[in-house]
């Protein structure tokens, strides 16, 4: 059996436990024995992102002391597995102790949809949601972990869900991390016409792999007084979809 | 307002966000581009193979710059060119300037050279009291417009047609008659055709330095570049050191990749060699020919981890695809180079300290690597940036401060789990039906964009209670 750490994302913890409730359900379902180790907070991307190297790399050896020991680990976000499966091991590029550790656990390290797609076969069944729905893929997923075949997959076998194609389904949404903090302008002018185009489809839902994309795109379409409601992709796989969206919380 | 605040990047960025007329010329040009290329791309196969060369000719030649630019300069004065080096972009004005007044000339073509602009050409020539013809329809535009380039391709981008009409009426000797476009381009022909003839120097920039024969490649879609080089007693090109090939293949290698991923055309009308001044029996052709190797940082980028960013082939690709670039355009970035190449270079020309915005005014989203027909690695250059600013110690206290306490608190798990839980119960104060409109600290979110409602408990308690429950 599969020994699999849970990496919940600090988004999730906070904002929407529901998503990485649905994470561990289903690698439950495809058949993992899951863990959430109790020492983990954020993956440091912040700092990373910010230039703060010296913060990254001691919240990055927290990470890899808390997850080594694991078969994988798995994260409900695009983002923060490339964080730790391509930017660690830059981080020790000049450290080779933690280098070869933060390597090993690179290579241990995958994104959620992508896991069960790829190294489990998992395929939901049973799972039903009369509704249509457009992806948008959210950038770390798709180009530093290059996934985009596997969530359309793994949605293809939800039965009653429409997948509608987002028109310019490339384009960042603006959200970036601290880029909308600190070019919130800038941010809130891309994440506008993002919310144009999914508007556009008509669909009942926005899914996503990512949930600091999501807010910000959910969030836009809600000033907008949209009614297309927001889900991570996991919460769908999972059979979730019936509960509140992201914004819907009780 | 005081003016060194009107010349922030975040002045500049919010007033071009302010600008629809802005935004509807940007998307109509850059749509169209990102489409073309596209097609482009789908209908070569061999793309991804071709772009792993061109990276790898780039690589080569950045590793032996020295010898490929001795090889360069014994091939180009073999061919009877005359070969300066000019280390910064002062040095290469004054090389250009010197030899226009040695050549006693009194207006000078220039056809469009990024090199020239980051080099500061045109105000040189105007300081020098050289009357300056610019022969690219756009640069025209920019000229008669008292205006700064806003893309490398499209220097114009940021006009609309009905601006450039208006210009034209406004300008030309001889304006068009309706504002269709091909009366436009007649009308910019009748006015440019006279400055063709009359130029004294002719002016312009290389995309290859073809090091085995010393020939100087340039490409242009209007034919300006052929005007204004074979007219003029004397043709100056002025090029960045990094535009080193060893060979004409080389040159071909890189030429198919940088139209396709420009302009998504398989070659640009105009492809053209220059190889030394006008021989013996020779139609036409300048009597003197020089070569002006610029530096100005270059050198200096191989020792500061930007050594890949010399690859870059100044197609705009990754401007076109930019989120940033195309809500903003190419001004609001402030330096000659816009968008994320210019993101990368702008610290190196005009320093970190007031570019630092451009590198962190970016998502990483990474799509500017992806289409970059050299695979120059963007995001992780401006990060290396944004690495250097925290250590220099120009980003700002606030932001320190708040990345050190965040820091601290995310290193003590049983901190976090304790400020998680008051931060949530501290948020869900602010919402009304799930969603959060306004949030003191965070308005730059809530001013446009709801924020949703925190769970009422953490995952990490929900989950360890669940276990508890569960008596695991």
């Amino acid at each position: 059996m599969r020994k699999v750490g849970l990496f919940v994302t600090c988004l999730a913890d906070l904002f929407r436990p529901r998503t990485a409730f649905a994470a561990a359900a289903l690698l439950e379902r495809a058949g993992c024995d899951v863990e959430v180790p109790r020492l983990q907070t954020c993956c440091g991307q912040p700092a990373y992102n910010s230039g703060d190297t010296q913060n990254a790399r001691r919240i990055a050896r927290r990470v890899i002391s808390a997850f080594e020991t694991f078969d994988y680990v798995v994260a409900p976000s695009g983002s923060c597995a490339g964080t730790i499966k391509l930017h660690y091991p830059d981080l020790f590029a000049d450290d080779p102790a933690w280098r070869t550790r933060a390597e090993n656990l690179a290579a241990r390290t995958c994104e959620i949809v992508s896991f069960l797609a790829d190294v489990c076969s998992y395929s939901p069944r049973d799972v039903a949601l009369a509704a249509s729905a457009t992806y948008h893929d959210t950038c770390s997923g798709l180009r530093e972990l290059k996934i985009e075949r596997q969530p359309r997959a793994l949605l293809s076998s939800v039965k009653g869900l429409r997948l509608i194609p987002l028109p310019d389904v490339q384009s960042c949404c603006g959200f970036g991390g601290t880029f909308c903090v600190k070019y919130p302008s800038i941010s809130n002018a891309i994440v506008d016409e993002k919310a144009t185009n999914i508007e556009s489809t008509k669909a009942d839902l926005l899914l996503g792999g990512d949930l600091g994309c999501l807010m910000n795109m959910a969030g836009k379409l809600r000033r907008r007084g949209s009614a297309i409601r927001a889900f991570h992709v996991a919460e769908i796989l999972a059979g979730m979809g019936d509960g509140p969206a992201i914004g819907e919380e009780p | 307002m005081t003016r060194a605040e009107a010349d922030t990047f975040k002045a500049r960025a919010g007033a071009a966000l302010a600008d629809h007329h802005l935004k509807t010329a940007i998307d109509r040009t850059t749509r169209t581009a990102r489409q073309k290329r596209e097609a482009a791309v789908a209908g070569w196969p061999g793309f991804s193979r071709a772009r792993d060369l061109g990276a790898r000719i780039k690589d080569h030649v950045i590793e032996n710059l020295d010898h490929y630019l001795i090889e360069f300069e014994r091939n180009a004065r073999a061919s009877g060119a005359i070969v300066h080096y000019a280390s910064s972009a002062g040095d290469a004005c004054q090389i250009v300037v010197r030899i226009c007044r040695d050549a006693k000339a009194r207006t000078v073509t220039r056809s469009k050279s990024m090199l020239g602009e980051e080099i500061g050409l045109p105000h040189a020539l105007d300081e020098a009291g050289l009357g300056r013809v610019e022969t690219d329809l756009a640069e025209h535009i920019v000229q008669l417009a008292h205006d700064r380039p806003s893309h490398i391709i499209w220097p114009a981008l940021h006009r609309t047609r009905e601006d450039i009409a208006a210009l034209f009426r406004e300008h030309h000797h001889t304006p068009q008659n309706s504002d269709d476009i091909p009366a436009m381009v007649a009308s910019a022909r009748r006015q440019l055709r006279g400055g063709f003839l009359a130029a004294d120097v002719g002016i312009s920039g290389a995309n290859f330095l073809i090091a085995d024969s010393g020939a100087v490649c340039t490409v242009t879609n209007e034919g300006n570049a052929e005007l204004t080089t074979t007219i003029p007693r004397v043709h100056i090109v002025t090029a960045g050191i990094e535009k080193l090939v060893p060979s004409l293949p080389h040159a071909f290698a890189l030429l198919r990749l940088l139209v396709r991923s420009a302009t998504g055309a398989d070659i640009t009308q105009y492809t053209t060699f220059h190889c030394g001044p006008k021989r013996a029996g020779d139609l036409d052709g300048p009597e003197a020919f020089h070569i002006v190797l610029v530096d100005n940082g270059r050198a200096r980028m191989l020792g500061q981890g930007l050594a890949e960013m010399l690859r870059c082939l100044r197609c705009g690709a990754c401007m076109n695809h930019c989120v940033v670039y195309n809500e903003i355009g190419g001004h609001a970035y402030g330096g000659v180079y816009p968008g994320p190449m210019g993101a990368v270079l702008t610290p190196v020309l005009d320093g970190l300290e007031t570019s630092r915005d451009l590198v962190h005014a970016c998502t990483l989203n990474g799509r500017c690597q992806e289409v970059c027909p050299v695979d120059i690695p963007l995001p992780a250059m401006l990060r290396g940036w944004r690495e250097k600013s925290w250590a220099q110690g120009l980003e700002p206290v606030t932001q320190r401060s708040f990345i050190g306490l965040w820091a601290f608190v995310v290193t003590r798990p049983r901190l976090y789990r304790l400020g998680a839980g008051l931060a949530i119960k501290t948020l869900r104060l602010f919402a009304r039906d799930g969603w959060i409109r306004a949030l003191p600290l965070a308005s730059g979110w809530t001013s446009t964009r709801d924020f949703p409602k925190p769970a009422r408990r953490t995952f990490m308690a929900q989950y360890q209670a669940q276990k508890r429950n569960r008596g695991l």
